[in-house]
């Protein structure tokens, strides 16, 4: 069992931020996000894109905004269980929680931070009539072990860097490896591009474009799919049909927790601390809404900082303390590093 | 400068006859999350960079539009429910030629 101070749904930039923000009430923060990285929306949908409106930065990319977050936060070591959906909540009697990921891992914390932006990235489901019955029969939405599809025919879909990506890699271990794409252009990497093109040349890859698969057929599991060609359908024999189309964010499970839901986001009290309806789960940055609510990345870390003060109450009620400012008190890491202003040098004058 | 009369067919098959302003540099997936004529969370989910599809609208009247740049026409690729009309609301500024533009609002994907 993970235990920790704060346990933080969510590593987007305002759970990230928060671990900041404990780490200087030394309160110790791990971290659960469904994505293999941290980062959240910034990692996963726009590295790439510049953002205009942190303070003091008058640009800075996505991607680079989340490295300096992880630099930031690096003293105060924060804990990580990446790729795995937060899935059940549990209230022990002495008021703390138990939350279990989708895979079993269990964490343990007396306050519960949720910052799952706009949920967890569930992989987006081509609208196909019979799609859902051959889920694990066939149909897989992610390729968790390459190993599975060794000497399978593949039938993939989709025409960004993860439908390429796998395409090329596939080639090597399965039988046959199919791409169907809508355009006959695709989004990725140019040199995935090219090399698609070139395993198409030598004959490794069959590239079916402009095309999409629209149903699929079989006993009990996927024997095969249909494609429509323009105005044509053609069906094509597989073991396997792994449709790649992006990820996109669903509240998910979080909804059947007992919070207080109100256009699709969590309601918190923000007069004062951001506190859900269950006393000790807060929830900052997207997932919240309040009156005059904005996502902006801005607003959850200021939503971070209020979260973390009022943690400290609940966790130590007996205590008393007040902000300390980081020019002041410096940054005091858990790792035994040391920042702080330096001292102003006085010297007489004779 | 004035506001445009649009009129938008929400996913439930609702028509929403509305007032859209020129002046805010406002696209059409923002005009429908103002009116909130689809539920938060279900519309404009990456902001409005063309990299979620969740805005599509089929365009119902014969307006000239602005041309569809490749990050548009990239993810209409990968959307799903995509028709000949089908453009992302991101991707279309309320500007004055607009007047009388009619749509519908494409289902969640």
């Amino acid at each position: 069992m993970i235990k920790t101070d704060i346990l933080i749904i969510g590593a987007g930039p305002t759970g990230l931020f928060a671990v900041f923000e404990a780490g200087l009430l030394k309160l110790k923060c791990h971290l659960i996000d469904a994505l293999p990285q941290a980062g959240g929306q910034c990692s996963e949908i726009y590295p790439k894109k510049p953002i205009y409106d942190i303070p003091a930065f008058p640009e800075i990319l996505a991607g680079d905004l989340v490295s300096n977050l992880m630099n930031q936060i690096e003293p105060f070591q924060p804990g990580f269980t990446l790729g795995e959906r937060a899935e059940t909540i549990e209230k022990l009697d002495d008021g703390s929680f138990i939350v279990t990921t989708e895979k079993g891992t269990k964490h343990h914390s007396k306050i519960i931070a949720i910052a799952g932006g706009l949920g967890s990235f569930e992989p987006r489901k081509p609208p196909i009539p019979n799609l859902s019955n051959f889920e694990d029969r066939g149909v897989e939405y992610i390729i968790r072990d390459p190993e599975f599809y060794r000497n399978k025919k593949v039938v993939i879909s989709g025409g960004g860097d993860s439908a390429l990506d796998w395409c090329i890699y596939l080639t090597n271990i399965a039988e046959s490896v199919t791409l169907v794409h809508r355009r006959n252009e695709f989004r990725g990497a140019l040199d995935s591009v090219e090399k698609v093109q070139e395993l198409k040349n030598s004959g490794k890859i069959e590239l079916i474009t402009p095309a999409e698969v629209v149903g699929l057929f079989g006993e009990n599991k996927v024997e095969g799919v249909s494609i429509q060609i323009e105005n044509e359908i053609v069906q094509k024999e597989c073991d396997h049909f792994i449709p790649l189309f992006g990820l996109a964010p669903k509240l998910g499970p979080i909804a059947d927790w007992g919070l207080e839901i109100e256009k699709n986001a969590i309601k918190v009290n923000n007069a004062l601390d951001y506190q859900t309806n269950i006393p000790g789960i807060y929830a900052i940055g997207d997932v919240n809404t309040y009156p005059g609510k904005l996502k902006l990345i801005l607003c959850g870390f200021h939503e971070a900082t209020l979260m973390c003060q009022s943690a400290y109450q609940r966790i130590f009620p007996d205590k008393r303390y007040v902000m300390k400012y980081t020019t002041v008190g410096g940054v005091e890491g858990f790792d035994g590093s040391k920042k702080e202003a330096p001292k102003a040098v006085v010297k007489s004058i004779d | 400068m004035s506001d445009i009369h649009i009129n938008i067919i929400d996913r439930e098959g609702v028509i929403h006859k509305i007032m859209a302003p020129t002046d805010m540099n406002m696209n059409l997936m923002e005009v429908i999350r103002s009116f909130e004529l689809a539920p938060e969370g279900t519309i404009g989910i990456c902001g409005g960079m063309a990299m979620c599809a969740s805005c599509q609208c089929y365009i119902l009247s014969n307006h000239e539009l602005p041309e569809m740049g490749d990050e548009e026409e990239a993810m209409l690729a990968e959307a799903f429910f995509v028709k000949e009309n089908s453009r992302l609301g991101c991707q279309i500024f309320i500007a004055s030629d607009l007047e009388g533009l009619e749509l519908e609002i494409a289902p969640e994907s």
